[in-house]
């Protein structure tokens, strides 16, 4: 990077949270209505989405542009680093790694996933009501459900370890006590948060949604 | 004569060698009579005196680096048994054995175990490690510190720029330009003395650009590692919360 990491990597660290931290919760609350209320909650979930004014601006400048400057120069920031958990076998320093092989992996999975759903409502193969039966055909397939349980538990880890060292780099947790307390917050964050997306992808795997998609095309009239 | 060679307690060192800065490592294993108390530092004495290999072959004397002796100087420092630490504080009762010993790679081999720690120097020339009184004049008493804040700040006084916390960080290597943790508490020391604090921007802004503060990617590793016991983690989350404050005041143009 020419001129001044420090801005660069500042920007980095502040992109984590807001928004990507900030949607990724938002994301996992949404998918939740599939299992708390089923397909007409997820429908509901997905409408109020795109009810939001200035849709198109919000994913542009809230979502695609930090994720690709997050995920970029993460991928950056990460061959930047060595491993030696071997040499140094200490809790943090494992997730010091951890979060360089899962911010890889969160790379990886949301292109494909974004591939997956966003991508082909843009292709105009399916509407965003069918995106319950197109979740219902992933989750079904055994590899799928796997990798995607796989690439959710990356993304989560990564947030959670994320925000505990945001704390630090923007100097708001300083003594050790303060970063151990914090720790468990985040670990607190990783099982919640978790929880939410596995037992969505667990509800999207019923019957319910692979037939909801025409009913609720009926039912809703928008996109 | 055979029954007595046998009985002599030895000591077995495995070390890793390298004849010039730019030729490459290779070991060798040696084994020495034991003493009671020696420490690497004296093991390594003893090959010198007597530079023979296990297989009885006889070889150039290992090189190494050491001048205190009594773990202040950090001159010593050197991967021992898969851990970074000085030489010198490292009993030889207390390890187990073979001894491994490695130069600490972070840094340019000069020798065997002699590493070049020039860029710890130059770390500190680079964020202004010192106080600046010179002047035409006497300027008088600076203000006084709280006795409070002189006891936390001793502790950071204590860095020996041994190089281990740097050994340690998964950051220091060279594809990253990262300045290390040393300096940083470094920093934090020079900007927590009222005098040291007239110009305490100063170093904030040498912490804030190319391999920087930002460098650290909270492994964590330095504090363990560390020989004096300094806060480094503590010291760098400081230095992250003073570098955020004048990042803004910066911005805001306070
Ligand atoms: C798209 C692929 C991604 C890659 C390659 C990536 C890579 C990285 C790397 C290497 C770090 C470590 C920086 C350091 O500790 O010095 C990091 C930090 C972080 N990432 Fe990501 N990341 C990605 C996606 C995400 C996403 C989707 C989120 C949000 C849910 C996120 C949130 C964070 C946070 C909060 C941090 C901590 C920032 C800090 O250290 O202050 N990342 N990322
Ligand atoms: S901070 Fe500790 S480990 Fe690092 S150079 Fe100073 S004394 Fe050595
Ligand atoms: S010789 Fe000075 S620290 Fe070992």
């Amino acid at each position: 990077m020419k001129g001044n990491s420090y801005f660069s990597r500042k920007l980095h660290s502040l992109l984590g949270i807001i928004p990507l931290g900030g949607f990724i919760v938002v994301h996992g609350l949404t998918n939740y209505q599939a299992f708390e209320r089923g397909p007409e909650g997820f429908s509901n979930g997905v409408h109020f989405i795109n009810s939001l004014p200035l849709i198109p601006l919000l994913e542009i400048f809230g979502i695609y542009l930090p994720l690709l400057f997050h995920g970029i120069y993460g991928l950056y920031v990460a061959y930047q680093s060595n491993t030696n958990t071997g040499r140094f076998k200490y809790g943090r320093n494992w997730a010091f790694t951890a979060q360089r092989v899962t911010g890889v992996i969160t790379f990886v999975f949301v292109f494909w996933h974004v591939y997956q759903t966003r991508m082909q409502v843009y292709f105009g193969n399916i509407t965003h009501e069918e995106l319950g039966s197109t979740m219902n055909q992933i989750a079904s397939s055994p590899t799928y459900f796997v990798l995607y349980v796989i690439g959710v538990l990356a993304a989560v880890f990564h947030f959670s370890n994320g925000l505990w060292a945001f704390l630090i780099s923007w100097g708001i947790t300083i003594g050790p006590k303060a970063q151990r307390i914090s720790s468990y917050i985040c670990m607190g964050v990783f099982v919640i948060v978790s929880a939410l997306f596995i037992l969505s992808l667990v509800a999207f795997r019923g019957d319910e949604f692979a037939e909801a998609a025409s009913a609720a095309l009926a039912l809703t009239n928008i996109g | 004569m055979a029954e007595t060679t046998v009985a002599t307690k030895s000591v077995k060192f495995i070390i890793t060698r390298q004849d010039t800065p730019d030729s490459k490592p290779y070991t060798e294993e040696f084994e020495i009579p034991y003493r009671a108390n020696m420490n690497v530092i004296s093991g390594l004495m003893e090959i010198q005196r007597n530079p023979k290999k296990s297989d009885g072959g006889s070889t150039a004397p290992v090189c190494w680096d050491s001048n205190c002796l009594e773990e202040v100087c950090g001159a010593c420092s050197m991967v021992i048994n898969g851990k970074p630490r000085q030489a010198c504080s490292a009993l030889v009762d207390k390890l187990e054995q073979p001894i491994r010993l490695e130069p600490m790679s972070t840094f340019p081999v000069v020798r065997d175990l002699v590493i070049n720690r020039e860029r710890m120097f130059g770390a500190l020339k680079r964020v202004k490690a010192w106080i600046p009184i010179d002047g035409t004049y006497d300027l008088g008493p600076g203000p006084r510190m709280a006795e409070t804040k002189r006891q936390w700040a001793y502790e950071l006084s204590k860095c020996m720029t041994c190089g281990v916390c740097l050994e340690a960080c998964p950051n220091v290597n060279d594809r990253n330009s990262f300045i290390g943790p040393a300096a940083i508490s470094q920093v934090r020391l020079f900007n927590a003395h009222p005098t040291g604090d007239m110009n305490k921007e100063e170093r904030l802004d040498a912490l804030m650009t190319d391999g920087g503060i930002e460098g650290c990617g909270n492994s964590q590793n330095c504090v363990r590692a560390c020989p004096k016991g300094i806060p480094l983690t503590t010291s760098i989350a400081a230095i992250n919360k003073d570098t955020t404050k004048h990042l803004f005041k910066k911005w805001l143009g306070m």
